[in-house]
């Protein structure tokens, strides 16, 4: 009996592994996610506010939500919105959805949610985010010029290139089950950008953290009410436990 | 029928002036609370499997509750719908409590509704006299289902829409009427904005008034029959032993013993509940789908469409009817008649009307597509649980005293019904295929050849009482 349980639980996680090497890209790295580092966000909230809502709308998240990560209402205004925009509005595009549609073959998605939504068996949102934002390279058959190892035939041109510099992939061939196979080696600096590899990096990491926080602002209150709801239930289950050991004890 | 008017000195305390004031004027309400509450015995040796009933009122309650709340928030618009989702996680004081509330809620429902099943199966809760409750209950389960299928388009992310899509769809493979039916179900051609709005009016009041009429029948036909228990032994029946006032020496009053101890129960499940709640709101992708996190688009297919968790095995089901599998199930239905007709002892005519009925199944199984099969096993597998009453033929009723290769039987059953929920949530393999189609077989299997099985082997004695070992 035990053989055939232990028989279809294999069965069943080969079928399940079949799955995931199937699926699109490379393996995604850990994002170094934070949603506590008020610097990071705010990092990462400059960034994205500079180099995403050009083209991207974050179309859920009002400006002065980002008081919740520290900074006032002044510096809101005078540093991340545009001149026509309220404090109070939500985050749109600066890029008409016209011209877009135009110039990518569709409308860039929305941002708001993206932590939350691209999250999969391979790990987290965040994680996808991390890696996609790092994994751009040069490929001169594409329309931008750019290419990803995470998302493979992306639409986006890599934005943040001046930053990161222009690489291109190194693969090694290898035999696998009779085919050639095209294994991920490491990567070859083209031109530098403006940052080194470990600046580019924690950049991301912010603006991914960024991310992470705007998919659900609510995040951190969540957690801290939590620990007081489960601190209260625990007291509230002993006194429960205690009163029904007393109208108990007589019933023979 | 004018009840006695109770008289009480005037000097009484204020408090029981007050109660006699509202008895002399509505006693139906001070007998309602003896007749469920006070009065209301149950067998005292209920264990853990006893919780959930409760439990499910408890988080009826909370869906209710919380879902007045989102209802004065949401927007059943297409337009708008997701973006007043958004509008409650983010911009209502406390929006992302009472929406994770019910989005957890959902799912705690089913998870406690299916336990609260699991006991009535093997504690033989559904048998002679308390088939009506089981019967009650099995309505319950449907019309839960409707809710939850109906609530989970609401959101109107990629997975409600797609989810609904597949499932309206299945509607049309019903022959003759389907395709119109379906176009009856989403008021539109392609599942849109008038299909959102008669699914909200739906799952804000239609089906909640039905859920909880049955629910009410659930309880008044439990309590005129009064409650099993894990020895299946019949506390109020007419040799059961009595005290000196007629009531059951095995029971005790609901309250306040039974409400003090689902108290208990409570506090246990809250802590659960709140752990997810406020700590793992997603449950990985099973309570809250990633991909629901996307605004639908009627022109982008997600790659996988799998429904929520609580809906796989069934689905599993629906998907393990191939062309082939007809074949399979055409032999059983051939075999099974015959089987039937030659084992039995009906007239002669009869048999001859069974193995004919059978042949021309057979013919319309392999005439009408599978698609349409799939959608009638995974009806099926839900409406054969209401004649679980009349299929099991077991002397007792408990599992505690079924011979026990039984207790592997419902094991077995159980680990089937997770396997074919797991393989639900899977992209299609042609492995996980063959793995369902065994597990369909199996689950009907159980129910279908009951009468059978439910016969062989050597039950044990029934004590007398219920055992019970005081606290």
């Amino acid at each position: 009996m035990k053989k055939y349980i232990l028989a279809l639980i294999t069965a069943l996680s080969l079928s399940g592994a079949a799955h995931a090497s199937g699926s699109e890209g490379i393996a995604w790295d850990k994002a170094p996610v934070n949603t506590n580092d008020l610097t990071s966000l705010q990092n990462g909230a400059k960034l994205f506010v500079n180099y995403c809502l050009n083209c991207h709308s974050a179309a859920y998240m009002r400006f002065n939500r980002l008081q919740d990560i520290g900074l006032t209402t002044e510096q809101i205004k005078d540093n991340l919105l545009f001149t026509t925009d309220k404090v109070g509005d939500t985050m749109k595009a600066a890029i008409d959805p016209k011209q877009a549609k135009d110039w990518f073959g569709g409308n860039p998605p929305d941002l708001t949610l993206i932590a939350r939504s691209r999250a999969g068996h391979q790990g987290s949102g965040a994680d996808y985010l991390y890696t996609y934002l790092r994994t751009y390279y040069v490929d001169d058959t594409k329309a931008t010029g750019w290419n990803n190892l995470a998302f493979p035939n992306v639409g986006m041109p890599h934005v943040l290139w001046e930053l990161q510099g222009k690489r291109r992939p190194v693969f090694d061939t290898k035999q696998e089950h009779g085919h050639e196979v095209n294994v991920f080696k490491g990567w070859e600096q083209v031109t530098p950008g403006s940052m080194s590899p470990l600046q580019y990096d924690q950049n991301i990491g912010d603006l991914v953290n960024f991310l992470q926080w705007m998919g659900e602002p609510a995040q951190k209150s969540r957690v801290q009410i939590g620990v007081w709801v489960m601190l209260f239930l625990l007291i509230f289950t002993f006194i429960a436990w205690r009163l029904n050991a007393a109208y108990w004890k007589d019933i023979k | 029928m004018a009840r006695q008017f109770k008289e009480i000195s005037p000097n009484a305390p204020v408090a029981d002036r007050l109660t006699n004031w509202f008895e002399n004027r509505i006693p139906t309400a001070f007998e309602a609370y003896k007749i469920h509450m006070s009065e209301y015995y149950a067998p005292k040796n209920f264990n853990i499997w006893y919780f959930f009933g409760a439990l499910s009122m408890l988080v009826l309650v909370i869906q209710i509750v919380t879902g007045i709340f989102l209802v004065m928030h949401y927007k059943p618009d297409a337009t708008l719908a997701f973006a007043s989702v958004e509008y409650i996680m983010r911009d209502v004081p406390w929006g992302w409590l009472v929406r994770y509330m019910h989005s957890t809620g959902a799912s705690a429902f089913f998870v406690v509704v299916y336990l609260h099943m699991f006991r009535g199966l093997i504690y033989g809760s559904y048998r002679k006299p308390r088939e009506l409750v089981w019967l009650f209950g099995c309505a319950i389960f449907l019309v839960l289902m409707a809710e939850a299928f109906m609530g989970y388009l609401l959101p109107w992310g990629q997975m409600s829409y797609w989810g609904a899509q597949v499932i309206v769809n299945l509607f049309s493979a019903i022959p003759f009427i389907g395709p119109d039916l379906a176009l009856l179900i989403r008021g539109d051609y392609v599942v849109g904005d008038a299909t959102l709005n008669r699914f909200f009016s739906f799952h804000v009041i239609a089906v909640p008034l039905v859920l909880l009429g049955l629910v009410v029948a659930h309880l008044l036909a439990l309590h005129d029959v009064g409650s099993n228990n894990p020895d299946g032994v019949e506390i109020k029946g007419p040799n059961a032993p009595r005290d000196a006032k007629g009531n059951p020496l095995d029971g005790i009053p609901f309250h306040p013993y039974y409400t003090v101890h689902d108290i208990m129960g409570v506090g246990v499940f809250l802590l659960v509940f709140s752990a997810i709640v406020f700590f793992a709101p997603e449950a990985g992708g099973y309570f809250l789908e990633y991909n629901n996190f996307i605004p639908a688009d009627p022109l982008k297919t997600p790659a996988h469409i799998a429904p929520v968790w609580y809906f796989t095995p069934f689905y599993s089901m629906l998907r393990a009817i191939t062309g082939e599998m007809m074949y399979v199930l055409i032999a059983c239905v051939l075999v099974g008649a015959f089987l039937g007709a030659f084992k039995s002892k009906l007239p002669n005519i009869l048999k001859v009307a069974v193995v004919g009925a059978a042949v021309v199944l057979s013919a319309m199984m392999l005439a009408i597509d599978a698609k349409f099969w799939g959608v009638v096993v995974m009806g099926g597998a839900v409406i054969i649980l209401f004649f679980l009453p009349w299929l099991d033929n077991c002397e007792v009723k408990s599992i505690r005293y079924r011979p026990d290769w039984q207790l592997y039987m419902y094991g077995i059953f159980v680990l089937n019904f997770v396997v074919l929920g797991y393989l639900g949530v899977q992209p299609p393999s042609p492995l996980g295929e063959r793995v369902s189609q065994v597990g369909t077989l199996f689950y009907f299997g159980f129910f279908l050849l009951m009468p059978w099985w439910s016969q062989i082997g050597q039950t044990k004695p029934v004590p007398d009482r219920v055992t019970f070992t005081a606290h």
